[in-house]
């Protein structure tokens, strides 16, 4: 069966989950990257959205404008979350946020954030931007339009919006950072056996 | 034809194509992700796959850019020194970006250094990016067209080693590479690597690298070894799909190489991700044209 997350979260809802999880989300899901994250936390600059119990996509879609005003989402993918790392310890703290969705791994301090305030990190396939496009229903606001289509603050009511890896959770459990040492582990000998076959300067 | 019909015929051409191949994967592409996802067996592998192959298919059937970030347009010409809109097609190429970006539609994806401000319109200094090759005594052109996106560019790197770190060192390179900012760029990434004199001439050649069929392999021995040996090798690490584990880490390895100088290795190293939206078309000198990276492909 599905296990679908439903915004507000709360810290219940997070805490028996573990990293390599897939869940799915039902409610209002807001793209927020770098120059957001930067204007909240650099610049001091208030969110004009309400983030407690909420969850945040790094993202940046492609929109469409239609005649009547509305906006139709056309499609939209993660971006790389470890841009915002520098961020998003801070950002975690001072929002509330509870679900933080992106592609590839956190870093240690995102981990902390995780831990101190019961959010997790989550993993949607990357490049999969029109699966997603069509779990969003629809974008009920869009703030700080000044930053242009990609970076604008888009708010989506969504539906089952998934598959969603756990990659850190509410314990500090990191997926990506736990592979990328396996990773790391196996190189070492994988090239010394090419190494061994490519020596053309004799 | 006369020539101003002859330029609006083209530019409505490479506008179309340009915004096609954000929507359809190059015929390549789609068969090695095809191979891939049938011989994967770990769980969230096998569910990101899926979900590829969802995508893929939703795009193609709603007719949108299958992944939001359609990147920095580049466009990569082969051009006969005699074809006849030479000089037009820095202008053409510029105004099919244009017509792309409102037909696709794209992503806005041009920001204009040191102003910092999104032009809106993928267009700005230098970009669309050109890069020029003359072929002499041949009056057809030849453009690959590719889609810069974010994810797959932030891996690019480069260095120059010296000739005592050996094609080991470069073997070295790639690897760390990979293992250390590959996971974020959407794998099973397509490697390209360039072996050469400095640092700029060989991130020209990586970038080259990728343009080439997955599955081709370099013509000199040697470097055609060292691509399935890297490919093996890569392939060995596991990284899957997203990084999350899996049994392959890439669809391949393209090596494009020069001559370089004897106290010189230049090494580069460009990806491009799973999506890898690349397309190749020919343009014969009265404007007829062929696409040879998709099968079947319809305006």
């Amino acid at each position: 069966m599905k296990k679908i997350l439903t915004t507000p979260i709360k810290d219940e809802d997070l805490e028996a989950l573990n990293i390599g999880d897939v869940v799915y989300l039902t409610g209002t899901l807001v793209t927020c990257r770098d120059v957001a994250h930067r204007r909240l936390i650099e610049l001091g600059r208030e969110l004009p959205v309400d983030l407690k119990g909420g969850a945040i996509f790094h993202a940046g879609p492609i929109v469409r404008q239609k005649d009547d005003g509305e906006y139709e989402m056309v499609s939209i993918g993660p971006t790389t979350s470890m841009r915002m790392e520098k961020f998003e310890k801070a950002f975690i703290k001072q929002t509330g946020v509870k679900l933080i969705v992106g592609k590839g791994g956190m870093g240690p301090e995102t981990q902390e954030g995780c831990v101190e305030n019961k959010a997790v990190h989550a993993i949607f396939p990357g490049g999969c931007a029109v699966l997603a496009a069509t779990k969003v229903e629809k974008i009920e606001a869009a703030e700080w339009k000044d930053l242009g289509m990609p970076e604008t603050l888009w708010v989506n009511r969504v539906r089952e919006f998934g598959p969603l890896i756990i990659s850190i959770d509410t314990k500090g459990k990191n997926l990506i950072e736990e592979n990328k040492a396996v990773f790391n582990a196996k190189k070492k000998p994988i090239l010394e056996r090419i190494n061994a076959q490519i020596r053309f300067i004799k | 034809m006369d020539k101003e019909a002859a330029v609006q015929d083209l530019t409505q051409v490479m506008s179309k194509f340009t915004s096609y191949i954000g929507k359809r994967l190059p015929t390549d592409v789609t068969a090695k992700l095809g191979e891939l996802r049938s011989q994967e067996v770990n769980f969230l592998a096998k569910e990101v796959y899926e979900s590829m192959r969802q995508n893929q298919e939703a795009a193609d059937t709603l007719d949108r850019p299958s992944c939001q970030d359609t990147g920095v347009i580049q466009y990569f010409l082969n051009a006969g020194a005699n074809f006849p809109l030479l000089g037009e097609l820095e202008d053409i190429l510029l105004n099919a970006t244009l017509g792309a970006t409102k037909e696709g539609p794209l992503r806005h994806n041009a920001v204009e250094t040191f102003v910092e401000k999104n032009t809106g319109t993928n267009t700005g200094s230098k970009i669309p990016w050109l890069d020029w090759e003359i072929v002499p005594n041949d009056d057809s052109v030849t453009i690959d067209v590719y889609m810069a996106g974010g994810g797959c560019t932030l891996p690019g790197a480069a260095t120059v080693l010296m000739p005592g770190q050996g094609y080991e060192g470069v073997a070295e390179f790639v690897f760390d590479v990979i293992t250390s900012r590959g996971v974020n760029a959407c794998p099973p990434l397509l490697v390209g690597v360039g072996v050469s004199t400095s640092a700029e001439t060989a991130a020209r050649l990586s970038k080259k690298a990728i343009l080439r069929p997955v599955t081709s392999r370099h013509s000199n021995d040697n470097a055609a070894l060292m691509e399935q040996l890297m490919t093996d090798g890569l392939n060995e690490l596991g990284l899957g799909p997203q990084g999350l584990t899996g049994n392959a880490s890439v669809m391949g390895v393209n090596i494009e190489s020069s001559a370089r100088h004897p106290s010189t290795i230049g090494v580069a190293v460009s990806t491009g991700c799973w999506a890898h939206r690349r397309g190749k078309i020919k343009i014969n000198a009265d404007m007829s044209y062929e696409v040879i990276s998709h099968q079947g492909f319809k305006l």
